[in-house]
């Protein structure tokens, strides 16, 4: 007891600077944290966490819907080619960006390709409603190459697609300059001596650039491992409509629309309950195997 | 490499051009809105306007400006950046100073840090956030968008980390002549901390500038909405705007289309993120680097 008042003397400022930082994060993260109870119960306004128990009646429903269950293969679709892409094209970006030598267009390169990353997926799906029609600028250019129009955010097979690509679009900039940042460390007296043996630039690249990329690329991935049932909500929800629900809806969605358009909470949060899960278990794993073998500590 | 040999010339050649490709891929879709936005509705309807304004008018803007709702929307917006910086640096400084101290000069450190991390792994969603702001009767308030999010904890792990990364004897020669936590984080940290803060701040800016879904699901008054928010609400259900629209905007209104009003209103939503882009890449870079932890 007195060692905790001695305690207190000395280091009360301290911990008096936490406690607003304590109280915000326990109403606005704990609080909806135990709130996912109500994923056992039906959930009752006047009631609040403390409605009526119901089991696990929600979770029955929602697996016998096969709007749902349409939704987690849906998002695990497009999660994974986004995850798998987010990882090779920055990599050969950031390959293909180095073999420039001019410095001035290195950097206007990685400026102009970095730029999409900062604007709302809102401007950019309304631009992309705006290029992407059927009579739009993209199918207007593919058409002076004989390509039929294609309706990409129409089409419930071409729709994903879509989705992927453009947020490969807008994010590789990102893991590309990450990875050029890496790549300005190598030791040049590697590639002199590789340039003496008689390597070309490509053998070069294959034999001391991708090696030396290699820790920092494994950490990318393993990182990524978090975002597997993360679909890229902003976007989606943003491009999607009924027409292609049967492809492009992901958890994310269907949890706002059931949950906050429909008001049935309780259903909402048994999708969120079953999505934290299993996200937090995930990154939870990344972070453990970025720590042992990239040597990456989170915090 | 003093001499360059053919197939190096030749693949440097496709190099740049691809390279030029992408890039032009980013920019060309702006370029493609804001010569939308200044065409004549006969033109976009055609589908004649590619990248350079065809008939040129101001029709799109005036309407945006006479007819209230945008700067209305940008005004919130701005309140919303205003109050939500302040709260955000104010917190991830608070929090980020005792947390750079070693156990041994805060104990229970290692706790307070699980307890940040720990909800930046588990939140609870969508629907519980939703029912604690609601309960709270933050709905239609500019708090609503600004405290859940009070404490961006990867911010505030970054501006932990560039502390730990400072010469503890700062703190130590202080603390002999007799400072308080208090005095040094207000006098001998705070300008030390600039480089960085601008970096959180930055994040924090673009943050409440980017975010509409806040603004979506909190705001039950499209009057309050923030400026992402009405674009979105802009892309759904412009007709609905422009028919409640009249007295100034009504000449506008004649001469312009959904889509060019819409684009107009797009691309002015963009513009102070691409003007204070070049600081952001700057500094979004340099953050992660000054935030990695010291080996």
């Amino acid at each position: 007891m007195k060692s905790i008042v001695r305690i207190l003397r000395k280091e009360w400022p301290l911990h008096l600077m936490l406690v607003p930082g304590v109280v915000l994060v326990f109403i606005f993260s704990i609080i909806p944290l135990y709130g996912l109870i109500i994923a056992f119960q039906r959930y009752n306004v006047a009631m609040g966490f403390g409605s009526p128990w119901v089991g696990l009646a929600n979770f029955e429903f929602l697996f016998s819907q096969p709007d749902f269950v349409r939704t987690i293969w849906n998002t695990l679709f497009i999660a994974s080619w986004k995850i798998v892409l987010m990882i090779i094209v920055p990599v050969f970006f950031a390959l293909l960006l180095n073999e420039i030598r001019n410095v001035f267009f290195k950097r206007l390169f990685q400026t102009v390709i970095y730029m999409p990353n900062f604007i709302s997926w809102v401007i950019l799906s309304g631009i992309m409603f705006e290029i992407l029609a059927v009579s739009g600028i993209v199918n207007q250019f593919l058409g002076i190459f004989g390509v039929q129009p294609i309706w990409f955010l129409g089409d419930e097979n071409v729709f994903r697609w879509t989705m992927i690509f453009s947020d490969v679009w807008r994010s590789f900039g990102f893991g590309t300059v990450i990875y050029l940042a890496t790549l300005t460390g190598i030791d040049q007296g590697l590639y002199e001596a590789a340039h003496m043996d008689g390597a070309n630039r490509f053998k070069q690249t294959i034999y001391i650039t991708l090696p030396m990329m290699m820790p920092i690329i494994m950490l990318m991935s393993i990182l990524s491992l978090g975002n597997i049932l993360n679909a890229g909500f902003d976007q989606i929800f943003n491009l999607y409509s009924p027409i292609v629900y049967s492809t492009g809806d992901i958890i994310d969605t269907y949890i706002f629309r059931v949950g906050l358009e429909q008001a049935q909470f309780s259903l909402g949060a048994a999708v969120g309950s079953f999505r934290s899960l299993i996200s937090a278990v995930l990154i939870a794993i990344s972070y453990y195997l970025a720590d042992r073998f990239a040597g990456y500590r989170v915090f | 490499m003093i001499y360059k040999s053919t197939s190096k010339r030749i693949f440097d050649t496709f190099n740049y051009l691809f390279i030029t490709l992408v890039c032009l891929s980013c920019i060309l879709p702006f370029v493609h809105l804001l010569a939308v936005s200044f065409s004549s509705t006969l033109a976009v309807q055609t589908n004649s306007v590619i990248f350079w304004p065809v008939d040129f008018n101001l029709y799109a803007y005036e309407f945006a400006f006479s007819n209230g709702r945008f700067l209305a929307a940008l005004w919130v917006s701005i309140q919303r950046i205003a109050l939500g910086l302040l709260v955000n640096l104010l917190l991830i400084i608070l929090t980020a100073y005792p947390l750079s101290h070693n156990k041994s000069k805060l104990h229970g450190r290692n706790i307070y840090m699980a307890y940040f991390v720990f909800t930046m792994i588990f939140n609870g969603g969508l629907i519980p956030t939703f029912i604690v702001v609601s309960r709270l009767g933050l709905l239609n308030s500019l708090w609503a968008l600004v405290l859940p999010g009070a404490l961006p904890v990867f911010s505030m792990i970054i501006l932990m980390n560039f502390i730990r990364n400072l010469p503890e004897e700062l703190q130590e020669s202080a603390m002999l002549d007799g400072a308080g936590s208090i005095k040094i984080l207000y006098k001998i940290m705070l300008p030390l901390l600039k480089p960085c803060l601008a970096t959180v701040a930055l994040f924090s800016i673009v943050g409440h500038w980017n975010d509409w879904f806040s603004g979506l699901i909190y705001m039950r008054n499209p009057a309050n909405f923030p400026l992402q928010t009405y674009l979105q609400f802009l892309l759904l259900r412009f007709e609905q705007i422009m028919m409640m629209a009249g007295g100034d905007a009504a000449s506008a209104l004649a001469r312009m289309n959904v889509q060019t009003g819409r684009a107009a209103q797009l691309f002015m939503g963009a513009v102070p993120v691409l003007i204070i882009y070049p600081f952001l890449q700057r500094y979004f870079t340099t953050g992660l680097v000054m935030g990695s932890v010291k080996g």
